[in-house]
Parts: structure tokens; C-alpha cells; sequence
């Protein structure tokens, strides 16, 4: 009783309940003693059930042959291989989705969020109505719409659209001509390395001579030549290593070349056109975060518009950017598994036809879960760094 | 001497004059508006080019051509497959939408008891109503009677079983009244979760900050159809022999446990914005843990917060169409499933079942996103010195 | 020095009250919304738990049945002739009946059963978790489903096989499944059509471009929207979904059957005396087909005079086949008078009283040629 214990004139403080050290080491003891238990509780019913049930258990199954087939492989694989491969041509598969959308979601995102903020109306108005609409439908109508409208418009494959270059556009997707190297091409990848450095390099001496001499030297449009030029050059002194392999009208579809399937396509467009209407919103609101202010003195100073924003306005609205970007980027990542609904074979779908061909759920589950984590965290992580480098930097 | 003749001065204001025609009117408007530069001129004119290309198609497709009642897909295909339509005629088939309403509200809910579902739908909007009118007197007995009464009323209505009620079993509930169903009771579950996981996360105890801490960030590294697959596949293989879950039970606790972590991180951040000396006046008046976080930090913490409650809320009414991956038929599975059936199936009814649900999740998702922002500008006003 | 401290507790725990009187009447929703939310979770929690929560106790599966008064068998999310929800959600099909048999042989009323539709992915789990009671799923037999994953099959309620549809008017040429190389084929995936799938053309040496889906219906969809050349799936299958399509006339079905697909209801392992119940259900079904009992005369048969009609309705005086079973004597009686014998459930639900029209064929009983044998009740 604690009115007696005050009664019998003990200092409260003193008293072994009251003491704030006793009390959360109890609290905590408690909580893990809870927690083992349930989790003894759960793993005792997995066991039992199991047992019960007789399910096999155990990652052994990763080692067996799979048996069914994939339809966009990565890496080789054939109903041979086995769930493991199966696994990491799903995990493959996800990582190109979530970097394709990620790449095309910031690039439309930044668009419509600088058109938010456009001096012209229409343009405004167009921005907002996609915002508003995209930011409150689920991002799973947004994949149905896109796929039931990308298989309805596009025409059957003998009926398919030719485009530029050879390619060919049809229901059964994209299909473009495929690069194949021939002998002496790696003189064009040597090139392309020398030149991204030689870039570097020119860049770096023009920035010091800038600062010594305040003399500007045009490092984009050199960077460019280079870039171009000497691969280029290697690629006429290798003898032309390049030959085109064209997609070709066979019985049923188009074979050879480098094929976007149609599932690929339209995942890809409805998740960065959904997360775009997000990354929008949030560039406009980090571009007006910048104090206008900042603007004004800028050009007070006498820069252009196009510098102003380059050098004053952006590189602040990213530090406002770059931490709910991050967050959009994961979003991005984890939506990509919706490509289940339309029977592209990412991690989810992948998983969960292996979780059903062996029946190990537990496994299964267990195996997404932390591919999922491990990518989020990857994400999570090379974005910090970049945030690292945009941070203020405080004198 | 002589008064000095300041006559040059003017001795009355010049009247303003309009400004020039060039500023002022709509040609003004225009000029600032769509023809500022060039290249405000070409953006203008590919704006144009857009709208003129997209909108009437789209009004076309949804209005003129549209058809709106109908028995069956004859109305909705052209001749050659077997309709009344001229060939080439495109146009929303909303005939589908008409005559499967029903099921795109309540799934296969038994006729004859719609009522329940529809009388609980009355219910509720009488109640939210006054309580999102700020000037509507008595809201504490209004949030007793939704968020405490309601529920209890509701279930006992849409689960039957008890006053002669006929009992209705989850599996035949659908369409919206599990989508809202779903995100309303998991946002009402997920809320204290949040709480709890928020506080346990600034706990100054290392086991339970890190376990909180390790709970929400796996939580919410990982998607929702993970966390859908672990409750539907999962969660019966962790109970004891016998012991079983509802599908819906399954599927409520997945979203929950989903939301309650993205909740814990909203109500965090209005924690954090509580000034400290918030913390140390509720200490010096000797309030102890629970009393100083239930009276001083979380109120005006979770009044911070309304908006990312609200907008976490938008986050898993859109996500509970994914229970669909699960085999459970929210508005968009009901939708989905019925483009299966051969009395309606024509080229239209895929996009235009769709654009039905688009409208419907759009229309609750953007009242809601505008009632948050009109609270915050209301709430705002207070805290502006 | 005592009364004081108490007089000091006192005083704070009257501040506190007064604390919170001022904070309810400064922000009255919040602070009791945030109240309210804890209880309300608090109900909702303990009331779903009493709603939803169906607990099984260990004993039989039978005896929990017969306390829960009702059948919950799992079934499709919707295959036509075997399991599909009509307009008012009733569940038709042959898998659909085979679930209202076995619940005419326990509760002698057909209408004492639920329905889980289940996705290829659930189903064994809702199984096995006792979720469900029985799984009448359009399930093929195999060796590691009856081994590994805890199933117990109880017979082959329809003998079938896996083929190809194609669109004839689209692929004129295409008369064989042999002429599929380079094809798309739509296939559901997490079944044992899907590995079929990739044996065959393994075997053919021949090249094909998988388009694989969850569900069926999303299948369906991409199939009739022209995203692949060609569908497998169980033949029976096929037929219902070309009813579905939007010109059925045009897919033809590809005569070549690639693999053995037999599809029966499965219970639970280690329950015998359920099994059993399922397994005779089953086999009273085709018992009463070649006897010649019939949903319309099953009552003037009660008086036939024949022992073997005699001992399969239960009406052979000291009779008790029904009750060893755990059933009443008349379940026969009871499972024909709700659904008819098995031959009436065929032609019912895929057969010439249907939409499907799908012939007999190898589902014939043993008598007319098929391989539907019943072993004899006695």
C-alpha cells in the first residue's frame, strides 16, 4: 500500500517503486520477457503446425529445380535453373523497374513541378490538373488503366506499328533494334572512359582558372564533344565493330532485336506518372521555399534568369528536396511490387509462385521481406549521401 | 519682401490616370499570362494543342457518346460484335456501371439485407458531418457517438447474428463498403498504435526505443502487399491448432499494422515540434509519464498533426485496393471481377468500370485532401505570434 | 511532516484534475478523441475477436462442423462449371455441389455451407490453417501435394487435362499445339499448368514466351485483349473461359491434352474419419448414377426391394453404413435429394444442361467406357 509506506515517513524518492531507474529496468525486463514469449508462442505454433501438417521446412528448396519460366530474364534462365536463380532474376527484375521508374518519375516529376510555378497560366493549370488527379486515384488503377489502355490501343503484332530505325511498336510491346558488338569494340567502351575524364579534367582546370582569373571557359559544350567525339572516332578507327540485329516478323511475333514487353511499359509509366505527381509537389514546394530574396539579390547582382535559377534557387530547393524525394524514391520501389496485378515477374511475383509451387510459406515471406528491407535500405542509404553533400555547409 | 510665386508647385494632386492599355483588361492578362516571351508562346500554344487534342475526346467518350442505361453488353458493342452501336462508335459503356451498382457497393452483400450497409452509411455521415463543421456546437458527445457508438452499432448491423438480424459472412461483403470499411476501422486501430510506437520511440528505455524503432522501419521498408501476403498466408500458420481468422480479420490486421507504423512517424514529427518547455513544465507540476503525454504533449502534438493524420489516411484508402491482391473484392476488385462477366463484356467495359472507380477513390481522396487543408489553415491561425 | 506530504499529493492530484478540466474545455476534440480512439480500438478489437474469430477444437473435424452448424469449403474466386458466384452470389458449380453433398450428408440440408473463395495462392494455407473445412478448388492430385503440403485427397471428381485455345481467325494455320513455337501463352501462375506449360515445350524443343498472371480473370483479360497467341489451362477450363470472351466463336480449343489434370476435393491429413466422409460422399455420388438414383426418384426408390439400392439409401432393415461412418443412415438419400447423383451434377453444371457443353468423355462412368468407379457400399 502506498499511503502507508508514505504514512510510515519514508522519503518518496527513496522508495524502490518510485525510483525512475528501477522502474524502466522493470518495464523493459518486462517487455523482452513478453516478447520471448510471444515469439516462443509463434515460432512453437510454426513448428508445431508444420509438423503437424507435414510441410517440409527449411531453405533446402532453394537448391531444387524450378520448373516454370519466366518472362523477362535478365540473366540466363530456364525451367532448369533453379528457385534461387529464379529468386534473383525477380529480385533483378524489380531493382531495373524501381531504377527505369525512379529515372523517368524525377524527370517528369521536376517538369510538372517547375510547371506549377509557371509565369503561364495554361501551362499552371495543365500541372495542377495532373497533380490532382494522379496524387488521388491508387497506383493500382493507375497500372490497370495503363495496361488494359496500352494492350486496346496498340495493334495486333501483323498489324504492327513501324517506326524510325526499324523498330516496331505492337501489342506484344516494343521492340527495337539490338546493338551487337563485334570484334574491336572495346577501343569505343576505352574511348568513352577517356573522354568522361578528360571532361573531368578540363572542368576541374576551368573552375581553378575561374577563380584565379575570373575568365569563363565553355566546360559544358567541350564535355560534349568529348563525350561524342571520341568514341565516335574510335568507332570509325575500329573499322565499324557495330552491326544491328532488326527485330524480324515471324509466325507469331516479332523475333530478334531488344524487346520492352508491354507489362514492363506500362508499370513503368504508371508508377513514375503517379510518384511524378508527388515529386512535383514537392519540388514546387521546395522551389518556394527558397525566400524570394534569395532571387532578387541574385539578380541584383546582375546574373540571368537561367543562372539565378542554376546556381541560386536550385541548389537551395534541393536541400528542401532531397529528404521527401528519398521517401518518394522508396514508395516508387515498394509499388513496383503491384507489378503482380499485371504479370510482370518482379520480386513479389516471383516469390509468391515459388511460395506456391513448394508450399513454404514461411520461407517465402521471409525471403521478400528482407530483399525488400535490403533494398530500401540501399535506397535509403545512397540518398543520405547525396543529402551529405547538399546539406548546408555552416561556417 | 516679396512672396516668392511658387507656382511651378502644383497645388492639388494630378488626377491617376488608367493605366496604359497595354497593362490593364484581359489583352493584359493574355500578354502576362500566355504570351509573356517566345518561349511562353510556343509552351502556350503546345498547351493549347494538348487541350484541343485531349478534351474532346474525352467528352466525347464520356458524355456524348457515352451510353447510360441498358440491359445488357448489346447496348455497348457495335454491330459487327454483335450490338446495336454503329461500327466505329466508341463511347462509355456507364450502362455497366448502372447495372452492376449495387455490387460495386456491397459486393455480394445478400440483397435483402442492403439496408443494414446503407442505414450504417446514413448513420455515419449524419455524424461526420457536424463533426468536420468547426462551428457545430457539442463535439465531444458527436466524437463519442462516431468513433465510440457508431462502430459498436455497425458492426452488430453489417455482421448480423444477434435481434433476429440474419448473420452475413465476411466473404460476402465487397466493393466500397469494404474499401471504406477496411481503411476506416484501420485507421481507428492504427491510430493508438501510432501513438504508442511514437512514444516509444522518444522513450528514454534503449529495449523499447529499439524495439520500436526496429518495428516501424521494417514496417515500412518493406510494401504492403509483403505485409498483405505475411497476414493472408502467414499469420494462420502462427496460431495454434483450431484457432483461425476471418480473411477480413487477416486483411484488417495487415493494413493496421501497415498504417501504424507510417502513423508512428507522423505523430513523431509532432512530437518533436513540441518545445521542450512543454516537457519540462508538465514535469515540474509533478505530472507523471502517462499524464503529462495524455494532457499536455499529445494534444497539441496530434492537433500538429492533422493534416499528416488525414493524409496517411488518403495513403491507406488508396492502399486498400490492393487487398485485391489477396483475393478479397474491394470497389476495384468487385469492378475487376465483373469485367469477367459475359453479359457485359465488350471492348468499353474494362475502361470505363475503371474510370468509374478512378472517380470514386478520386472523389473521397480529394475532399479529404482539401478538408485537410482548410483545418490547417483554421488550426495555423494559433500559432502565429 | 507526514500530513503534509499527504496535503502536497493531495494538492497535485487536485491540480492535475484541474489540469485536465482546462485542457478538455481548451481542446475538447483532440483530447477526447484521442481517448475515444483507445476505447473504440479497444471494442472493436474485443468485438471482432468474438465476431470473426471461428475456433476449431482439436477433435474432429466432424464434431466441429456439427457444433459450428455449417460447411466451410473453399472454392475458386469464379470458374465457370465449377465453382462461380451467379448475380445474387450464390456459388454454382460442380465444386460448389460437391460442398453442398457433403453437407447434405452431415446436417441432411444442402444449404449449411459456406463459401471461401480462395486464390491459387490460399488455397492450401486456408486449408491447413482450418480455415476451411474442405477444398473444392479445381485442385489436381499430385504426389508432393498429398506428401508435403498436408493434404489429403479424397477422389477425382473430374478427370481432366491440360490444352491450348487458341484464336482461329487470328492464327488460321494453327491446327496443333505443335505448331505453337514462338507463341505467347497466357498461363496462371502457382499451378501445376504453369510447369506443364514449360515441360511441354521443354520437350518439343520448341521456344515460347510466357505471360504469366495471378488470377484468372486478369488471364482471361490479356488473352481476349490479343496480349498472347495462345491459353492453357485445364480443358475443362478452356471451354468456360471462351463463354466469357468477347466473340467466343472465334478461339477453337487445340485437341492435343498435355499432361493428366485430375481434379478432386481435398481435406485435411490426419483426420480419417473426415476423409472418410469426403471419400463416400464422392463415391455415393456415383454409386447412386449407375444404381439409377436420381434427384426425381430417389423417394420411390426408398421402396425398392434391390439390396444394393436397399444398402446405398440406407432402407436394408439393421442397416448401418451411415452411422458407421458417423452419419445418418439416409445421407445418401439426403446427398441426392440436394444435388442428384454425380451424372446429373455433371450435365448440370458442365455438361449438356449447361453453357459449357463439355461431353462425358473419359468422366463417363466405368460402365459406359470412363473411368468414374465407385467402390460398392456394403
Amino acid at each position: 500500500m502506498a499511503s502507508q509506506e508514505i504514512l510510515r515517513g519514508e522519503p518518496s524518492r527513496g522508495s524502490f517503486i518510485n525510483d525512475p531507474r528501477i522502474r524502466s529496468l522493470f518495464f523493459q525486463t518486462l517487455v523482452v520477457i513478453l516478447l520471448f514469449s510471444s515469439i516462443w508462442w509463434i515460432v512453437h505454433n510454426v513448428i508445431e503446425n508444420l509438423q503437424r501438417l507435414h510441410i517440409a521446412s527449411g531453405f533446402g528448396f532453394l537448391k531444387s529445380r524450378a520448373g516454370f519460366d519466366i518472362s523477362d530474364t535478365p540473366i540466363t534462365y530456364t525451367s532448369d535453373s533453379t528457385y534461387f536463380r529464379a529468386l534473383v532474376v525477380g529480385l533483378l527484375n524489380t531493382i531495373i523497374i524501381a531504377v527505369a521508374g525512379i529515372v523517368l518519375a524525377t524527370v517528369v516529376g521536376f517538369l510538372i513541378g517547375i510547371g506549377r510555378l509557371s509565369q503561364n497560366w495554361l501551362i499552371r493549370k495543365i500541372c495542377t490538373v495532373y497533380v490532382e488527379v494522379f496524387r488521388n486515384i491508387p497506383p493500382l488503377l493507375v497500372i490497370f488503366f495503363w495496361y488494359s489502355g496500352v494492350l486496346a490501343v496498340l495493334p495486333p503484332p501483323r498489324e504492327s506499328i513501324h517506326l524510325p530505325f526499324g523498330s516496331f511498336l505492337n501489342q506484344r510491346g516494343f521492340y527495337l533494334p539490338r546493338v551487337v558488338w563485334g570484334d574491336g569494340s572495346w577501343l569505343i567502351g576505352v574511348a568513352l572512359l577517356l573522354a568522361i575524364a578528360m571532361a573531368w579534367f578540363v572542368a576541374h582546370r576551368a573552375r581553378q582558372r575561374q577563380l584565379a582569373t575570373g575568365q569563363q571557359f565553355p566546360v559544358f559544350w567541350t564535355s560534349v564533344a568529348l563525350i561524342i567525339g571520341l568514341p565516335v572516332l574510335a568507332f570509325l578507327l575500329g573499322g565499324m565493330p557495330l552491326t544491328f540485329d532488326f527485330p524480324k516478323q515471324s509466325t507469331f511475333n516479332l523475333t530478334g532485336g531488344f524487346w520492352i514487353k508491354p507489362e514492363f511499359l506500362s508499370l513503368l509509366l504508371a508508377l513514375s506518372f503517379y510518384t511524378a505527381a508527388f515529386i512535383a509537389e514537392i519540388v514546387r514546394a521546395g522551389i518556394r521555399g527558397v525566400s524570394k530574396g534569395q532571387t532578387e539579390a541574385a539578380a541584383a547582382l546582375g546574373l540571368r534568369s537561367g543562372p539565378i535559377l542554376r546556381l541560386v534557387v536550385i541548389p537551395q530547393a534541393m536541400r528542401i528536396v532531397i529528404p521527401p524525394l528519398t521517401s518518394q524514391y522508396l514508395n516508387l520501389t515498394k509499388n513496383s511490387s503491384l507489378a503482380i496485378a499485371i504479370g510482370y515477374p518482379d520480386l513479389t511475383a516471383t516469390a509468391g509462385t515459388v511460395l506456391n509451387q513448394t508450399g513454404q510459406a514461411v520461407e517465402g515471406v521471409f525471403i521478400m521481406m528482407i530483399a525488400y528491407l535490403v533494398l530500401s535500405l540501399v535506397t535509403s542509404f545512397v540518398m543520405n549521401i547525396v543529402n551529405a553533400r547538399m546539406a548546408l555547409v555552416e561556417r | 519682401m516679396q512672396e516668392h510665386d511658387m507656382s511651378w508647385v502644383r497645388t492639388e494632386m494630378a488626377l491617376a490616370q488608367p493605366a496604359p492599355p497595354t497593362e490593364r483588361g484581359a489583352y493584359a492578362w493574355v500578354r502576362k499570362n500566355l504570351i509573356g516571351s517566345v518561349g511562353d508562346t510556343i509552351l502556350t500554344v503546345l498547351g493549347i494543342a494538348i487541350v484541343v487534342w485531349v478534351l474532346p475526346q474525352i467528352v466525347n467518350w464520356a458524355f456524348i457518346n457515352a451510353v447510360w442505361t441498358g440491359p445488357d453488353r448489346t447496348v455497348c458493342t457495335t454491330a459487327s460484335q454483335g450490338g446495336i452501336q454503329p461500327d466505329g462508335w466508341t463511347g462509355a459503356c456507364w450502362a455497366f456501371v448502372n447495372a452492376k451498382f449495387g455490387q460495386f457497393m456491397f459486393g455480394t452483400y445478400p440483397v435483402e439485407e442492403r439496408w443494414r450497409p446503407i442505414l450504417v452509411a446514413i448513420l455515419f455521415v449524419a455524424l461526420l458531418v457536424p463533426m468536420l463543421i468547426p462551428r457545430v456546437p457539442r463535439k465531444g458527445l458527436n466524437a463519442l457517438l462516431l468513433f465510440v457508438a457508431l462502430p459498436i452499432v455497425a458492426f452488430f448491423l453489417l455482421v448480423g447474428g444477434v435481434f433476429g438480424l440474419p448473420h452475413v459472412e465476411t466473404p460476402r461483403w465487397g466493393g466500397l463498403l469494404v474499401t471504406l470499411s477496411l481503411s476506416f476501422v484501420g485507421i481507428a486501430v492504427s491510430l493508438p498504435m501510432g501513438i504508442v510506437l511514437a512514444l516509444g520511440r522518444r522513450s528514454k528505455m534503449p529495449i523499447i526505443k529499439w524495439l520500436c524503432v526496429v518495428f516501424i522501419e521494417t514496417v515500412r521498408g518493406i510494401p504492403l502487399i509483403t505485409v498483405l501476403f505475411f497476414a493472408s498466408v502467414m499469420l494462420p500458420l502462427f496460431l495454434p491448432e483450431g484457432v483461425s481468422f476471418d480473411k477480413y480479420l487477416r486483411a484488417l490486421i495487415g493494413v493496421s499494422l501497415f498504417a501504424a507504423a507510417y502513423m508512428a512517424e507522423v505523430i513523431r514529427g509532432g512530437l518533436q515540434a513540441i518545445p521542450k518547455g512543454q516537457y519540462e513544465g508538465a514535469d515540474s507540476l509533478g505530472l507523471g509519464y502517462w499524464q503529462k503525454m495524455g494532457l499536455i504533449v499529445l494534444p497539441q502534438a496530434l492537433k500538429l498533426v492533422i493534416p499528416g493524420i488525414v493524409n496517411t489516411f488518403i495513403g491507406m484508402l488508396k492502399d486498400t485496393s490492393l487487398v485485391l491482391i489477396i483475393s478479397m473484392f474491394d470497389l476495384l476488385g468487385v469492378v475487376k471481377q465483373n469485367f469477367a462477366d459475359p453479359n457485359w463484356a465488350t471492348p468499353q467495359t474494362p475502361k470505363s468500370g475503371l474510370i468509374f472507380a478512378a472517380f470514386v477513390f478520386w472523389l473521397l481522396c480529394f475532399g479529404m485532401s482539401r478538408y485537410s487543408m482548410y483545418t490547417e489553415r483554421r488550426l495555423d491561425t494559433g500559432y502565429k505570434r | 511532516m507526514q500530513v503534509r506530504e499527504w496535503a502536497l499529493k493531495w494538492e497535485l492530484h487536485s491540480q492535475r484534475k484541474k489540469i485536465k478540466r482546462r485542457l478538455a474545455a481548451g481542446a475538447p476534440v483532440t483530447e477526447k478523441g484521442l481517448w475515444v480512439m483507445k476505447h473504440i480500438a479497444i471494442g472493436i478489437l474485443g468485438a471482432a475477436a468474438l465476431g470473426f474469430m471461428a475456433s476449431a477444437a482439436s477433435a474432429g473435424t466432424l464434431d466441429t462442423v456439427k457444433q459450428k452448424g455449417f460447411l466451410q469449403c473453399g472454392v475458386s474466386t469464379g470458374l465457370a462449371g465449377f465453382s462461380a458466384p451467379d448475380d445474387k452470389g450464390d456459388w454454382k458449380g460442380i465444386d460448389a455441389d460437391f460442398c453442398r453433398a457433403v453437407a447434405a450428408a452431415v446436417f441432411g440440408d444442402a444449404s449449411k455451407v459456406k463459401f471461401t473463395p480462395l486464390s491459387a495462392k490460399e488455397r492450401f494455407t486456408a486449408l491447413q490453417s482450418g480455415e476451411i473445412d474442405i477444398l473444392s478448388r479445381n485442385t489436381t492430385w499430385t504426389s508432393n501435394r498429398d506428401s508435403a503440403l498436408g493434404l489429403d485427397f479424397v477422389g477425382v471428381t473430374y478427370y481432366d487435362g491440360q490444352g491450348f485455345m487458341i484464336n482461329a481467325k487470328k492464327l488460321p494455320g494453327v491446327n496443333s499445339a505443335l505448331q505453337l513455337s514462338g507463341a505467347a501463352v497466357c498461363v496462371q501462375s502457382g499451378t501445376t499448368t504453369e510447369l506443364n506449360l514449360a515441360d511441354y515445350f521443354k520437350k518439343n524443343k520448341m521456344e515460347y514466351n510466357p505471360v504469366v498472371f495471378e488470377k484468372l480473370e486478369e488471364v482471361n483479360a490479356a488473352y481476349d485483349a490479343g496480349r498472347c497467341d495462345a491459353y492453357t489451362t485445364d480443358q475443362s477450363g478452356l471451354y468456360g473461359i471462351r463463354l466469357t470472351l468477347s466473340s467466343p466463336a472465334d478461339h477453337v480449343v487445340l485437341p492435343e491434352i498435355i499432361s493428366k489434370e485430375p481434379l478432386g476435393p481435398a481435406v485435411r491429413q490426419g483426420d480419417d474419419q473426415w476423409a472418410h466422409i469426403a471419400r463416400w460422399t464422392y463415391f455415393a455420388l456415383l454409386n447412386a448414377e449407375e444404381a439409377g438414383v436420381t434427384q426425381a426418384n430417389v423417394e420411390e426408390m426408398k421402396t425398392s426391394t434391390d439390396p444394393n439400392i436397399q444398402r446405398l439409401l440406407g432402407t436394408e432393415p439393421d442397416g448401418k453404413y451411415g452411422a458407421d461412418l458417423g452419419l445418418s443412415n439416409d445421407w445418401v438419400v439426403n446427398i441426392v435429394k440436394a444435388v442428384g447423383n454425380y451424372g446429373e451434377m455433371f450435365e448440370r453444371n458442365v455438361g449438356s444442361g449447361s453453357p459449357l457443353k463439355i461431353a462425358r468423355g473419359i468422366n463417363a462412368l466405368w460402365t459406359k467406357g470412363g473411368l468414374q468407379y465407385g467402390p460398392p457400399i456394403r
